[in-house]
């Protein structure tokens, strides 16, 4: 099953091998990492997916916990959450499946190319890479999800 | 002669210094003001201007190793057995990368330590110059946590933070890496060091979360096959006389790790004895057969629990620990207790002295009944003394009884990692924590000689015996030389067997005896010779007659580091062992003779 981990960390150098690091260590498997500082500019905010039971996941959470510039961890699949994922797809000009997107969705296009952006769950994104399959996308880029808690919780060190 | 006149002498800590000083100054004074007596260490070039400001002080005392490795295990000795953290300073490239061994060592015991290593300017990181390695990086997955300094100034807080991470929760091994110029002796700051640090990333747990000891209790009270099962924690966090009045209280049998021997007196009754992969067959067959065991700062660890998935079914288990990562990590806590051993083993006594106990007192006398059974049937011989020679050899459990006895069993034992090391942690009854210091986590040859060092240096009056094999013992063997320049009067203790006995025993039970690059072919060197050139004291043992003799020498040269090279019957084999992949009641108690059919 897909689990979605979410933490803050100092905003240093060093701070994010430490992470990945970990799961290599441990032999945990990323399928998606993002990370971004937050609006505190001292923290980091990073989500990273992950295939695992739940005795895994705990494993990972308390190992993750553990790092000294971890500041919180929290298994966001845990309870209810949303999931997005942002994917870029650029198609050759004259095999681009108009009827799957709509305008809004094309950021760039020339007399070559046309670039799509699409904003979904990573699972929305996986069903619509087969949808286009036949309409051979040249490049498809996609972001790693992110999460945010559906409750009025948040990952913060305000509370 | 003793070389310590130089130490011992207590300097009142020079808390007012606070004038203008390098990044060097500023290093050298922040270990100072957290009470560093010694550091051990080896110069070069990134390392120089700290050198020159150790030269130019008299608060910490540095000691001169041959190699890094033997530095860090120095330290690490150093902390096992005072419970303070242990410094080491080396320098960048080759400096840093040979203390890597080191610290992979102290991070598997939680061991206290911090490692401060030089690295090239900072303007030269990154472009693979001379001496350069990426220690941050090479050290990552053995530390608990390192600090790449980035500006001068920020010495003393990082100081300051290294030692609290390393001394609080769940000890471990701190690096600090620094550039060349941020030591400079031109570049001065107003220096200030921190009183407290708050970090809001590292909150360990302190009190412990003994929200769960009713529960506990209620569990001990019905238990009637208990066993009170301690690790390395109790030892590391000094909880040593409250896991004795536990077990004293409800009088249940105690087994300990290998890394928590000592924290229950190995002479008494109550004692089961080591439990796991060499652990004795009373121990084993307690835990395998118990109903309730009692985890505290012990982390069932493979070479205790065997396959997992068979291991102990029937009992509950309450698992005591700082580190909650380690709690249901491999084995399921029924009721897990995250906090120190000290704080959660008070708790715990608070609870069980403030009720109406109702033990199964009775069930309890028949299960302690059933371990002396076993005791009786398959236990240790620890008089093996009295034998004499066995087909004319020494045994080598023998040559640690004799130890045991001459020493009167309060010596500091260090060891290396093989055969010796079963037969010293199976036979010396260690009564007080902190005497037994050995690798048991990583398990590196080479730690016996240093780690002994640390301790020598810390307790200068105490007997400090190594007790090594030839394999082992050359692993780290120059360090001979930095304990003539201190006087440093360890025993060495050679179990010499010619082979590299624990490869071989294996070799023996697993690979049809084929011997596959576990012996010298007379390649080894004349020990004694070797120990008379370093300037120390060798004594050759190859009958059994001269045996106690020779260790009551050895023991009786005080001043003398003393080199006792025994010959010993290379065909023994260390048992109890563990069948692989089975159950804590499948042991091979000899060559031919095992407890399942």
């Amino acid at each position: 099953m897909k689990r979605v981990i979410a933490l803050l960390m100092e905003n240093q150098p060093g701070a994010l091998s430490r992470v990945v690091g970990l799961f290599s260590q441990r032999g945990y498997n990323i399928e998606t990492l993002v990370v971004a500082p937050t609006t505190d500019p001292t923290l980091s905010r990073l989500t990273m997916s992950t295939e695992g039971d739940e005795k895994v996941v705990e494993q990972i959470t308390k190992q993750l916990d553990k790092l000294i510039d971890v500041v919180l961890v929290t298994n966001l699949s845990e309870s209810e959450f949303v999931e997005r994922e942002l994917m870029l797809i650029k198609f050759r000009k004259d095999s681009f499946p108009e009827n799957a997107f709509q305008d809004s969705n094309v950021v760039s296009k020339n007399d070559e190319v046309i670039n799509v952006q699409v904003v979904g769950t990573s699972s929305e994104l996986d069903a619509l890479i087969t949808e286009i399959k036949g309409s051979n996308p040249i490049e498809v880029v996609r972001s790693g999800s992110l999460g945010i808690s559906s409750d009025k919780n948040t990952l913060s060190i305000e509370n | 002669m003793l070389n310590l006149q130089k130490f011992g002498v207590t300097f009142k800590r020079n808390l007012m210094d606070k004038s203008n000083k390098s990044g060097a100054e500023a290093l050298i004074h922040s270990l100072h003001l957290e009470g560093v007596e010694f550091m051990f260490g080896y110069p070069g070039g990134a390392a120089l201007h700290i050198y020159d400001a150790i030269f130019n002080q008299n608060y910490v005392d540095h000691i001169l190793v041959r190699h890094e490795q033997g530095a860090v295990h120095a330290a690490d000795g150093y902390a096992r057995a005072t419970g303070k953290p242990g410094v080491a300073l080396v320098t960048s490239g080759p400096g840093a990368t040979n203390a890597i061994t080191g610290l992979a060592t102290a991070y598997m015991d939680s061991t206290p330590i911090v490692v401060i290593s030089g690295q090239v300017k900072s303007n030269l990181i990154g472009t693979d110059s001379f001496q350069e390695t990426d220690m941050i990086g090479i050290s990552r997955p053995i530390v608990k946590h390192s600090f790449l300094v980035q500006r001068a100034e920020h010495i003393p807080e990082i100081v300051k933070k290294a030692f609290h991470i390393a001394t609080t929760g769940r000890p471990g091994p701190v690096v600090i890496d620094v550039p060349k110029d941020l030591t400079d002796p031109e570049y001065k700051f107003e220096f200030h060091y921190p009183k407290e640090i708050n970090m809001r990333s590292y909150n360990p747990p302190t009190e412990g979360d003994t929200s769960r000891i009713k529960e506990a209790v209620d569990l001990i009270e019905t238990a009637k096959r208990p066993v009170i099962y301690s690790g390395g924690g109790v030892i590391q966090n000094d909880a040593s006389d409250e896991l004795i009045e536990l077990a004293k209280l409800l009088n249940f049998p105690v087994t300990n790790t290998l890394m928590g021997l000592g924290a229950f007196p190995g002479s008494d009754p109550q004692f089961m004895g080591m439990l796991g992969m060499h652990g004795t067959y009373q121990a084993n067959m307690a835990m395998h057969n118990a109903d309730l065991i009692i985890a505290i700062g012990a982390r069932f660890d493979d070479r205790i629990t065997n396959d997992p998935k068979q291991f102990s079914l029937g009992a509950k288990k309450i698992h005591i620990d700082v580190d909650p990562a380690s709690v249901s990590k491999i084995i399921h806590a029924d009721i897990p207790i995250v906090g120190s051993a000290k704080e959660c083993l008070s708790a715990l006594l608070l609870e069980l002295n403030s009720r109406n106990l109702k033990l199964n007192e009775s069930d309890i006398s028949e299960w302690n009944k059933q371990i002396s059974t076993w005791r009786d049937a398959h236990g240790l011989n620890h008089s093996l003394l009295e034998l004499g020679p066995q087909n004319g050899k020494i045994l080598p459990q023998q040559v640690v009884q004799s130890l045991y006895k001459e020493t009167n069993g309060e010596a500091f034992i260090t060891s290396d990692v093989g055969q010796h090391q079963m037969f010293a942690a199976q036979y010396y009854h260690f009564d007080k924590p902190r005497q037994w210091i050995n690798s048991g986590g990583l398990g590196t040859m080479g730690f016996g000689l240093p780690s002994a060092m640390g301790v020598q240096l810390a307790f200068p009056e105490s007997t400090v015996a190594c007790v090594t094999g030839e394999g082992s013992i050359q692993m780290c063997i120059q360090e001979l030389s930095t304990c003539l320049q201190y006087g440093l009067p360890i025993k060495i203790i050679n179990l010499n067997n010619a082979a590299l006995g624990m490869v071989r025993q294996w070799q023996d039970m697993q690979y049809g005896g084929r011997h596959s690059s576990s012996t010298y072919e007379n390649s080894l060197p004349d020990f004694i010779a070797l120990a008379e050139s370093y300037g120390h004291v060798g004594i050759k043992v190859t009958k059994f007659e001269d045996l106690e003799a020779a260790m009551k020498e050895c023991v009786s040269l005080k001043d003398r580091l003393v080199f006792l090279d025994v010959d010993v019957d290379p065909n023994e084999h260390v048992y109890p062992m563990l069948e692989a992949g089975n159950a804590m009641d499948h042991m091979w108690l000899g060559k031919e003779e095992k407890t399942w059919k």
